[in-house]
């Protein structure tokens, strides 16, 4: 049962993850990269780990995918191609994507032979830390330094993000000066 | 029976996706996206490798890497919007200004 739902969860994932490289309009990339997220939650819960199957889908699908979303459907500019693009496969063109297809193709191919020669590595042991008290322990006593290091860099982001969006307006400039 | 090897394997196919997209396209939302799947596949092999020793270690990096990519998310697309306003193009290849 829990086998069937791995290859399950692991072939939506690796499809819908391929369909989102492949979409030319991002819209249906995002949305394609949501359904990943979801299988990607399935496999966490196969893994003993249904808090980071909760936070998966309410950080990751729910509040990160749809600021990518506000952001496709502000830009309003799906279609980015020129006549060269449409006419010429990405995975054919010369120069530096060709050879970053080649380069995934063979960092794929190399981890997997890896993965294949190394020892089996056997059944998930019994022990398995599933509650989130524990977790929520272990992040405030052990992991407490880089969790407050991590405020800070949510704040360094909130600050950033605001000025790099901000429109300067023209009076503004002369007055404040750059 | 599925062990860790599963999911590692799982994993590096879903980052070699991620690394294919960010040079296969041509749209700077798009590679961001692909960026998304690599950190994604990388969270993969963290709670893979926790579940396997037993520990919370692996669940709690997750948390971090999901603040990083929040944090990622936001300055990148912050840096999109304002790229767009100056060129009316997602294509990096119209920001070449820089180049030699």
């Amino acid at each position: 049962m829990n086998d069937i739902a791995f290859y399950l969860f692991g072939a939506f994932a690796i499809g819908a993850s391929l369909l989102v490289i492949a979409q030319r309009n991002p819209i249906y990339s995002v949305l394609l990269l949501i359904g990943s997220f979801g299988a990607l939650s399935g496999l966490y819960v196969l893994l003993d780990a249904p808090f980071v199957a909760v936070i998966q889908i309410i950080v990751y699908a729910g509040a990160i995918m749809v600021l990518f979303l506000f952001v496709v459907m502000l830009l309003n500019a799906p279609h980015e191609d020129t006549d060269y693009d449409a006419r010429v496969h990405p995975l054919l063109r010369p120069g530096p994507m060709r050879f970053g297809a080649f380069l995934a193709l063979v960092f794929a191919i190399e981890l997997w032979w890896a993965l294949a020669r190394g020892r089996d590595t056997g059944a998930f042991p019994g022990g398995s830390v599933t509650s989130v008290s524990a977790i929520g322990k272990s992040l405030f006593t052990d992991y407490a330094f880089p969790f407050e290091v991590t405020s800070i860099l949510i704040l360094v982001a909130m600050v950033g993000a605001v000025v790099l969006a901000r429109r300067d307006h023209p009076d503004r400039r002369e007055r404040g000066g750059a | 029976m599925v062990t860790l090897n599963h999911y590692l394997i799982l994993s590096a196919i879903l980052f070699a996706i991620g690394t294919a997209g960010v040079f296969v396209r041509r749209n700077l939302i798009t590679i961001l996206l692909s960026i998304e799947i690599m950190l994604n596949a990388v969270n993969l092999t963290f709670v893979a490798f926790g579940r396997a020793l037993g520990s919370a270690d692996g669940q709690i990096i997750v948390f971090f890497v999901m603040t990083v990519a929040a944090a990622e998310a936001a300055v990148g697309l912050a840096i999109v919007i304002s790229l767009f306003r100056h060129r009316e193009s997602l294509n990096p290849d119209s920001f070449a200004s820089l180049k030699w």
